[in-house]
């Protein structure tokens, strides 16, 4: 099957498409981190409320609705988390913080079970994407399709943003240097709380695209949150470059290792994650240098 | 138009500043002196906002400022070039000194971007160059440039000249020179004695974090016995 064209593409359409996912969730976290220095967990329970919001959403006024309104949802839960919790918590260190984010994680989980009961939520591809693409002979689907072309598409837009406007250098300059940033009259609390509330965005677009691709469970944040935190430690820390990169490397490690080494598959990621932690512990393309 | 009095202030536990009073006046440069660890760059750090004011008060123009973040004292006016010049490294030349510029619009006769290029040519040279591929003597200038960009009304230097080769300690004299001709005000805490009191009016000097001196540009250089005690020069 290794000497088949068609098993190439499809594979690597595959890896390209968990690749772009794991982006869309760990653009958020790793600026996240790279601007204010603040590990947030509950990131991967962002990305299950965008498929919860995304699946009650798209049951009433369908796939595309949701799509827009599920990322704003989270944003606002963002804000939300962000007043009440996150801002008390800029100074109080990263052992706190990764506490009490992972207790967030729990409580965000338990009011999903809430809301929405302990059973798996379905929801279908839109009508526009259901079908197949045919690709060098391969037919592959055509909302999977979707997922990579809407992962560039933000890929690029942020690098445009980031590169090219004003926003986008007080950003790198934030990152750079938080305190100088606001000795230059940078509004760096503002700025944090904006690249904070885009970064839950991102995460419930993420959740909001993958539900059609999976049940929608309590659970998808919790599975979703180690792969992301490999994918931003590979990557290094704060930048673009490393999320996209980072998530390239996740997406085809794990998407080949299933298929051509199935034995190793599950620790073939860990042991990159080793040895790039060994190699260069910063990840590849830190923020700083 | 600067009034610092009884300054306490430090790191977490670390007491640096020990009731610290000191004053910069209008359209004056005040030189800060005093060996290393004295407790020069806490209180600029303090000034900024950077680090709390345990006790005693900052006034900038009669308003008070301790307490009030970076951002705000920015705002108010004050301009910061920090010991380490803290050059964004992930900006180039040109994107370091736009976040000034776009951020502090200037009034009739301000400072422009063409006006700092025209300060400092050989930034103009750099524009598309990123923060770290200069040398030091040029992250001065630009850390400098941006500072006026700001159009500050009081403009703060800490240790301008460390580190850089005597030609261009020169010219960043030259320039400041210049700056205090057109009546800029400026505390400038420095090291080299020659470069502070030949540009400053007032002097102070700091030892274990408190004022000890404080008199005329004139008057230290006058005074061997303070120079000696205090400065080890
Ligand atoms: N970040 C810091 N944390 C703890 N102590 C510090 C820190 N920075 C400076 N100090 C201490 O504060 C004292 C004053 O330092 P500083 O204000 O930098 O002196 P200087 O007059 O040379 O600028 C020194 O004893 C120094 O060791
Ligand atoms: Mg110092």
């Amino acid at each position: 099957m290794t000497h088949d064209l068609g098993f190439w593409t499809l594979q690597t359409l595959n890896a390209l498409q968990l690749s772009m996912l794991l982006f869309l969730l760990s653009i958020g976290l790793t600026v996240i981190f790279g601007l204010m220095h603040f590990v947030n967990l509950a990131h991967g329970a962002l990305y299950a409320l965008g498929a919860y919001f995304a699946a009650t959403i798209a049951s009433t006024a369908g796939f595309w609705v949701a799509l827009l309104v599920a990322p704003l949802g989270v944003a606002v839960v963002g804000m939300a988390l962000y007043g009440g919790l996150i801002s008390r918590m800029r100074k109080s260190g990263p052992m706190a913080q990764v506490l009490v984010t992972f207790g967030l994680i729990f409580v965000l989980l338990d009011l999903s079970r809430i809301f929405w009961g302990d059973l798996a939520l379905a929801i279908n591809t839109p009508a526009a994407l259901s079908g197949r693409v045919d690709i060098m002979g391969t037919g592959y689907p055509a909302y999977r399709l979707f997922i990579i072309a809407l992962g560039v598409a933000i890929f690029a837009a942020l690098a445009l943003i980031l590169s090219r406007t004003q926003i986008g250098a007080m950003i790198r300059a934030g990152v750079d240097n938080d305190a100088m940033a606001a000795c230059m009259g940078i509004n760096v609390e503002r700025l944090f709380f904006i690249v904070f509330c885009v970064g839950c965005a991102l995460a419930g677009l993420a959740g909001a695209v993958a539900a059609p691709l999976l049940s929608v469970t309590p659970g998808m944040g919790l599975e979703i949150l180690i792969p992301t935190l490999i994918v931003i430690v590979i990557g290094g820390l704060g930048s673009l470059k490393g999320a996209i990169a980072g998530s390239l490397i996740y997406g085809f490690v794990q998407t080949f290792g299933a298929v051509l080494l199935p034995g190793v598959a599950s620790i073939l990621i860990y042991a990159l994650l080793a040895a790039v932690l060994l190699l260069k512990p910063v990840g590849l393309f830190p923020a700083k240098g | 138009m600067l009034d610092v009095t009884g300054l306490n202030a430090g790191y977490g536990e670390t007491q640096v500043l020990y009731g610290l009073s000191v004053s910069a006046k209008p359209g004056r440069v005040l030189a800060i002196l005093g060996r290393n660890g004295a407790g020069k760059s806490t209180t600029l750090k303090t000034i900024m906002g950077l680090l709390p004011a345990q006790a005693g008060e900052i006034r900038f123009d009669g308003k008070a400022i301790s307490g009030a973040k970076p951002y705000d004292i920015a705002r108010a006016g004050i301009a910061y070039v920090p010991e380490t010049r803290d050059i964004f490294p992930s900006l180039t030349v040109r994107e370091n000194l736009e976040l000034a510029a776009r951020r502090f619009p200037c009034a009739d006769g301000g400072w422009t971007m063409e006006r700092v290029l025209d300060l400092f040519p050989r930034l103009g040279e750099r524009m598309e160059n990123g923060g770290m591929e200069l040398s030091g003597g040029e992250q001065q200038m630009l850390a400098i440039a941006r500072a006026l960009l700001m159009n500050p009304r009081l403009l703060i230097l800490d240790e301008p000249t460390e580190g850089l080769a005597p030609i261009i300690v020169k010219l960043i004299h030259d320039k400041l020179q210049e700056l205090r001709n057109d009546g800029l005000p400026m505390i400038i805490v420095e090291q080299n004695f020659g470069f502070a009191t030949s540009l400053a009016d007032d002097v102070v000097i700091v030892s274990k974090g408190q004022i000890v001196w404080t008199g005329s540009a004139a008057e230290i250089r006058a005074d061997e016995d303070a120079q000696h005690r205090w400065l080890g020069v």
